[in-house]
């Protein structure tokens, strides 16, 4: 029986989807020939001592359909995406890479405009785009156009935050409201058009991490729960720390569109992408300076304390429902589809 | 939102818990017939709230899980074909047939398109003129009159390049066969709220006098599934078996005649094939002769496939018939999980195993 | 087996109407559902109004269960 098996045959788009299907492609296709201590961290960047400084080194790649949505382009979701995953290995995000490869006969007008919001995402975010690559690709070969950025940050000295820190006792909090990003995008897409206000978290959240790390040092986990959603991210970490992560839902922050529009197609919130989120882990001594410093930012004004850290059982993650029974919380397998049923 | 979060209240979720508790009868065993109930069942918890004296087993009522691998075969016998666009609900993108689904094609490269409505699937024809779009109907009662629509849409625009493959079921013929069999020991029914719309309270009435079981029509947020059991409970306490409507602001006893008219018009019952349960006679639906160029089956002259395998050792079967939960099966969790599905409980989200599996099996 | 949510009608016209929930609006077909009016409840599955929430009923239903908390029915 090789259909089921996702490491045989061709890659589909779960492998993509940043679910189980896409974990397993890491594991045994990535990291099993690129195998090295940095790489093995797994966490958002890799993190390097060059000569005397330590900095923080990413790299991740745009594909969107469609490539303009509410609250964003593709543009933005190139800087935001590099930039966030550098803020999130604690470090202040300094210059970019921007590569393009572009579909032929795509209009010149339309990557100006993606250009242009990369160009003032970048000035909010503090950083600078020092170096970039063209290709052009046979009409049909991409579609319209994909972006990879590369960025480098430097480390705040002597701490990183790790997906591998979290202990018992400690507190989960999340900066935010979940699933607006993927609901935006998912508005526009062919076959589910449907018109709300929903607009794209999409935004930097370097200075929201400055501001929470300058007061609150301690803080131990900081992970943006993009692809897969806070379910996800919460999985993750769960694993990576070998602790259970209990979550109560009617904790979480929902907006009511993005609820209303998750009900309509039988999509889970909880396992819908955000680009604009953060989810943080700190001792429990340090919630209420954590809380307090995210909401003295206008990106954490909605910043809520969802669960704790528990021992057991090791790499799960629970949720109590708002009627008290329990649940588990599981790893989704790919790419969320709207339902009928 | 409201007429979701009034039924939503844990409050109210709490008071009714109380309720069937201080009536529990001593055993019983109640059928949620649909998927959309086991998902809500898995996503509200609603297990850990009722006393362990009240069993809940999922039945037949996953549109996806009981569609046979022979179905899921012939529909992808298309997807070699050039200029052919494959469309469905999301619901049965990963759903395997004996050597393929519908996601494999895609990333074959079968042009496999993702629909909320059948509707789409029409525009999408109408756009691509030079491209035949094939829409895999599946879904009961509640389904059907949206492709019905689709349909009548497609002919009445000449839609020539649109057809739908049909593998549309009815439920009423489905428990009768359940409780004729030898099967589950089933005090009552929690009957699919979105199918009542349809086909009304007095589809069931049959049901409830020649088997002795007890019926209650649901909703689906917590406070309709609680109160529901809570009927069910006291049904059972006073030895009653008759059929109760929870959801009647939605649900009348006759149903949606329009609908049923306007489906009449293009679909006639036939025998289906049930994953796991077998052919069960009437309760499938064709398309009629006067649709016949809107019916892939015949516009392509799609043959049964002779080689369809239900997959080796699956116990979806018994699954889907009540008589065995997730737990019991020994490919649950270890061979069989969402991303290695083996049988259709698996592979749907709504089915009995991807629920467990998913939500826990608390 | 049939996700279907309440949505507000916003507007008809003709075999289409506009439906609403918490800001989020589409297009549903009321094709087996006539007779509908801006401000009505209705299931919408599947880009299809299958059903019309009657509010009486609803009304009816939450005060047995009012009732039920003051333990005066069941």
């Amino acid at each position: 029986m090789t259909k089921g098996n996702t490491l045989e045959g061709n890659i589909s788009l779960a492998h993509g989807a940043g679910g189980v299907a896409m974990a397993e492609l890491i594991d045994h296709v990535f990291v099993g020939a690129f195998k090295n201590p940095i790489l093995d961290r797994r966490d958002d960047s890799a993190v390097l001592r060059v000569g005397g400084a330590q900095i923080a080194f990413t790299t991740d790649s745009f594909v969107i359909d469609p490539i303009f949505f509410p609250g964003g382009d593709i543009g933005r979701l190139a800087v935001c995406g590099t930039v966030n995953d550098l803020a999130t290995s604690g470090a202040k995000p300094l210059f970019l890479s921007a590569a393009f490869v572009i579909e032929e006969g795509f209009a010149i007008s339309e990557l100006l405009r993606i250009v242009r919001s990369m160009s003032s995402t970048a000035l909010e975010a503090g950083v600078t785009i020092v170096t970039g690559d063209t290709k052009v690709v046979p009409r049909g070969a991409a579609d319209k156009v994909f972006i990879t950025t590369t960025g480098i940050g430097e480390i705040r000295a002597g701490y990183v935050p790790s997906g591998a820190n979290a202990r018992p006792g400690d507190a989960v909090i999340l900066s935010g409201t979940v699933a607006d990003h993927g609901i935006a995008v998912m508005s526009r897409r062919e076959g589910l058009m449907f018109e709300s206000e929903i607009i794209s978290d999409a935004v930097p959240l370097c200075g929201l991490v400055d501001t929470l790390l300058d007061e609150c040092p301690g803080v131990k986990t900081l992970r943006d729960p993009t692809r897969g959603g806070l379910a996800s991210t919460l999985n993750e970490i769960a694993a990576q720390s070998n602790v259970c992560i209990e979550i109560d839902e009617s904790k979480v922050p929902v907006a009511p569109g993005t609820r209303a529009a998750c009900e309509i197609l039988g999509i889970d919130p909880l396992y819908v992408a955000n680009e604009g989120k953060l989810v943080i882990i700190v001792s429990s001594d340090h919630e209420d300076c954590a809380i307090r410093a995210l909401h003295s930012h206008p990106l954490g004004q909605g910043a809520v304390k969802i669960g704790s850290v528990q021992g057991s059982p090791s790499g799960r993650v629970n949720m109590t429902t708002p009627f008290g029974s329990r649940r588990i919380l599981s790893m989704v397998y790919g790419e969320q589809m709207p339902r009928i049923c | 939102m409201k007429h979701i979060d009034e039924y939503r209240d844990a409050e109210r979720v709490r008071e009714l818990a109380q309720a069937i508790l201080e009536i529990a009868p001593a055993t019983m065993t109640i059928m949620e017939v649909c998927g959309t109930h086991t998902m809500a069942i898995g996503r509200f918890g609603i297990r850990q709230l009722l006393p362990p004296e009240i069993r809940l087993i999922s039945g037949p009522g996953c549109p996806v899980c009981v569609t046979p691998q022979s179905d899921i075969d012939a529909f992808l016998s298309l997807a070699g074909r050039p200029d052919f666009i494959l469309s469905s609900f999301g619901d049965m993108l990963r759903v395997p047939g004996t050597h393929s689904s519908l996601e494999s094609e895609r990333t074959n490269g079968a042009d496999v398109r993702v629909v909320y409505s059948p509707l789409d699937a029409v525009e999408f024809a109408r756009r691509c003129p030079d491209k035949q779009v094939v829409f895999f109907g599946v879904g009961f009662e509640t389904t059907t009159p949206a492709v019905t629509i689709a349909l009548r849409a497609a002919r009445e625009e000449n839609v020539q390049n649109f057809s739908v493959y049909s593998a549309h079921k009815t439920v009423p013929g489905a428990l009768v066969a359940l409780l004729s069999d030898d099967g589950p020991r089933v005090r009552g029914f929690l009957l699919p709220g979105h199918v009542s719309a349809i086909i009304g309270g007095n589809a069931y009435l049959p049901i409830a006098r020649d088997f002795g079981v007890a019926c209650v029509i649901s909703g689906f947020e917590p406070v309709d599934i609680m109160q529901s059991v809570l009927l069910l409970a006291r049904q059972a306490r006073d030895g009653r078996s008759e059929v109760e409507n929870q959801y009647k602001r939605i649900v009348t006893s006759d149903g949606n005649r329009e609908a049923r008219r306007i489906v009449d018009e293009v679909f006639e019952p036939c025998d289906a094939d049930w994953r796991g349960i077998g052919t069960i006679p009437g309760t499938g639906l064709r398309i009629r002769d006067t649709y016949a160029a809107y019916d892939a089956r015949e516009k392509f002259n799609i043959a049964s496939p002779t080689d369809s395998i239900e997959p080796n050792g699956c116990l979806c079967g018994e699954m889907l018939k009540g008589r065995l939960a997730p737990s019991d099966c020994p490919l649950f969790g270890a061979a069989c999980t969402p991303s290695h599905p083996i049988g259709p409980c698996m592979v749907s989200s709504e089915g009995t195993c991807a629920a467990w599996h998913r939500y826990g099996g608390y | 087996m049939c996700l279907a949510v309440p949505m507000k009608v916003i507007s008809v016209d003709g075999i289409v109407a506009v439906v609403e929930q918490s800001g989020v609006t589409l297009k549903a077909r009321v094709d087996i559902v006539p007779d509908l009016s801006a401000g009505d409840y209705v299931l919408v599955h599947a880009g299809l109004v299958i059903s019309k929430v009657d509010e009486a009923e609803a009304m009816e239903t939450l005060e047995l269960l009012e009732q039920l908390a003051n333990n005066e029915a069941y």
